[in-house]
């Protein structure tokens, strides 16, 4: 009978009787010693965002406001500003001029990183960041832009960890050039401040194309 | 005539006073603190059947997340919206948060059924009953406060001045009444075994295993009140109350801080509640298992029926969690259709049923012609039955022709 099956199934999912736990506690374990032990996050984790500059310091963002447009919770605000020639900010014609992003409404769904036609914001690492007031939850230019060695800023109310700002174009690079596959290991983005031409990343690890185990419910 | 406290009988003394005082203090505390872990309970377990974690930071084993949960909606912004009728708006969670805490004081929650000593236990020297109250209109009180919550969870729909709020009432309103007849129907065929309904009286008569309700009442009045039980309580799958898909929120959408805490806790405080009665009026309260001679024997001073009733009480809990954990929501005419199409007639010829063998019983009929009269009883049952299948089949019939919605 379906109905007890039902039953049956979801009283199989206990831990005692060999039901698993599917859960990673990024963020830490449970007791207080452990509070501190966080797990190493995939490469790309969809944390807190950041404004990536050219080789030369220049840059990316052009102010074009495709990630505000694409940006399903509205939380980005995007102006653009013809660059001044004498004095550019980017190496085109218009520079992000006001850049806001809205962390009490962020999905950290990413679209705007793939929208972006200059791979000016990605995503680091970080998700843990509890800011206590309105203010801070809004992250300006100024925050979101990386410094000059390349790192994202750090604010004193995030908790960056060991690994959290390395790779934060990890997205782009996993991503095949119009998703043919001969264009598979080929550089097909521009240099990053700090870190010059990423190379690509090499086949992806079994891990990624396998979720862990989830027990299988026999019929 | 009425079975009362012992302790309220013959004169009054301030001890006598102190013994209620301190019973209203304890059950207040501990139903409060109880609720908390509850909350912690249902999410545990759930977690665990979803292949979760569930609250694990928060104290050892994250006991201590409803604390944080409440601590947090205690210093949130109480929002009283524009459109919202003010007065009832502040009323109404009242009206669903004060019932659940006086359902609570009729359970026998412990006490001393044994040789026939109706429950009294020794406490501070004063022979009391471990209940609040023991009223001779008992489980009706009951019943009649479980109908004020309605109210509470109605008018908190209607006042917020919103149309989801409002939907969820009226899906609220209907359910909760069409459920309570089916309920009190099921109530009832106990009421018709142990003559009374004091809640002290129903637990007295069932000091075996065959004289407990689920087995003297035949196990159909125990699995309709079960079901009505959740519809009358908006748990999984008869939510439709607070249906996320539908309506947002349900009657608590437009609660904030500690007006929607007071739902939330009311919630799971009525499932308690709920959970106290079935084992009160079922499996036969702080009476311990016993087959025959054979007796269960736990031996905890005057607080060993407290055992069982919690032992028995957690066991129905966590029914009431694995019904969430694994049925999907009902659609809203699925609901009403089990409701009065298969509950209340049931539990009627159920009813029906028992009161003509009892009557024939006390006639001193002879077996044989007990059973010939439950066979015809039968008969004429389904013959009922039959009839009100074609009525609900010709009726919506037409109503398909007429073009209605469905």
């Amino acid at each position: 009978m379906g109905l007890l099956e039902g039953f049956a199934i979801t009283a199989r999912q206990h831990r005692f009787f060999g039901g698993e736990r599917v859960t990673n506690e990024y963020s830490g374990g449970r007791t207080r010693d452990q509070h501190d032990q966080k797990e190493a996050k995939p490469d790309r984790v969809h944390g807190r965002h950041v404004l990536n500059r050219y080789e030369d310091g220049m840059e990316k963002c052009i102010g074009c406001e495709l990630c505000a447009g694409v940006c399903p919770a509205k939380c980005i605000y995007v102006r653009g500003k013809d660059n001044d020639p004498e004095n550019p900010t980017s190496p085109g014609e218009r520079f992000g001029f006001v850049y806001e992003i809205n962390y009490l409404r962020c999905i950290h769904c990413d679209l705007c990183v793939e929208a972006c036609p200059t791979e000016a914001i990605t995503e680091s690492k970080l998700f843990e960041f509890s800011f206590t007031n309105r203010k801070d939850a809004i992250y300006t230019k100024a925050e979101l832009v990386v410094g000059d060695d390349g790192k994202p800023q750090q604010m004193p109310w995030e908790d960056w960890r060991e690994g959290d700002d390395k790779n934060t174009s990890a997205w782009m690079r996993a991503t095949a050039p119009a998703g043919a596959a001969e264009y598979e290991g080929q550089v097909g983005w521009s240099g990053e401040l700090g870190y010059g031409v990423r190379a690509p990343e090499p086949a992806q690890p079994e891990r990624d194309a396998a979720p862990k185990s989830v027990r299988a419910v026999g019929r | 005539m009425f079975a009362l406290d012992p302790l309220l009988t013959g004169d009054v003394t301030w001890g006598d006073f102190g013994v209620v005082a301190v019973k209203v203090g304890v059950s207040f505390v501990v139903l409060l603190v109880a609720t908390m872990f509850m909350v912690w309970f249902e999410r545990k377990v759930i977690a665990g059947m979803q292949n979760r974690i569930g609250p694990n930071k928060a104290g050892p084993f994250g006991l201590l997340q409803t604390l944080a949960d409440g601590t947090k909606l205690f210093f949130k912004e109480d929002l009283l919206p524009e459109r919202a009728d003010k007065f009832v708006f502040r009323l109404a969670p009242y009206l669903s948060f004060v019932p659940a805490f006086l359902a609570f004081c009729i359970i026998p929650v412990g006490g001393d059924f044994s040789n026939g000593n109706a429950g009294r236990v020794k406490l501070f020297g004063h022979s009391t009953l471990l209940q609040v109250a023991d009223p001779p209109v008992g489980m009706l009180l009951g019943l009649a406060l479980s109908s004020i919550a309605v109210y509470g969870i109605m008018l908190a729909g209607w006042s917020s001045g919103s149309k989801y709020p409002l939907l969820g009432s009226v899906r609220a309103s209907a359910q909760m009444v069409s459920y309570e007849a089916a309920l009190g129907l099921s109530v009832a065929t106990i009421f018709l075994l142990a003559g009374t309904m004091s809640t002290n009286g129903i637990v007295s008569g069932q000091g075996s295993l065959r004289n407990w309700n689920i087995v003297a009442t035949g196990v159909v009045p125990f699995v309709i009140f079960l079901l009505a039980a959740t519809a009358e309580l908006n748990r999984p799958p008869f939510d439709l109350v607070e249906a996320e898909q539908e309506l947002v929120g349900g009657f608590n959408t437009e609660y904030s801080s500690i007006r929607f805490a007071l739902f939330f806790l009311a919630e799971f405080m009525n499932t308690m509640t709920m959970s106290a009665i079935i084992v009160t009026l079922f499996l036969g309260g702080p009476q311990p298992i016993s087959i025959g001679s054979w007796t269960a024997d736990v031996h905890l001073g005057p607080f060993t029926g407290t055992f069982w009733f919690l032992a028995k009480v957690l066991v129905f809990l966590y029914i009431y969690i694995w019904f969430r954990a694994t049925l999907p929501r009902l659609r809203y005419d699925q609901l009403m259709d089990l409701g009065w199409k298969i509950l209340i007639p049931i539990a009627l010829a159920w009813f029906m049923a028992l009161a003509g063998l009892k009557v024939a019983q006390n006639a001193g009929w002879s077996g044989g012609a007990q059973a010939l009269g439950m066979v015809v009883g039968a008969a004429i049952i389904f013959a009922c039955f039959g009839l009100l299948r074609m009525a609900t089949k010709v009726s919506a019939r037409v109503r398909a022709e007429e073009g209605a919605m469905f």
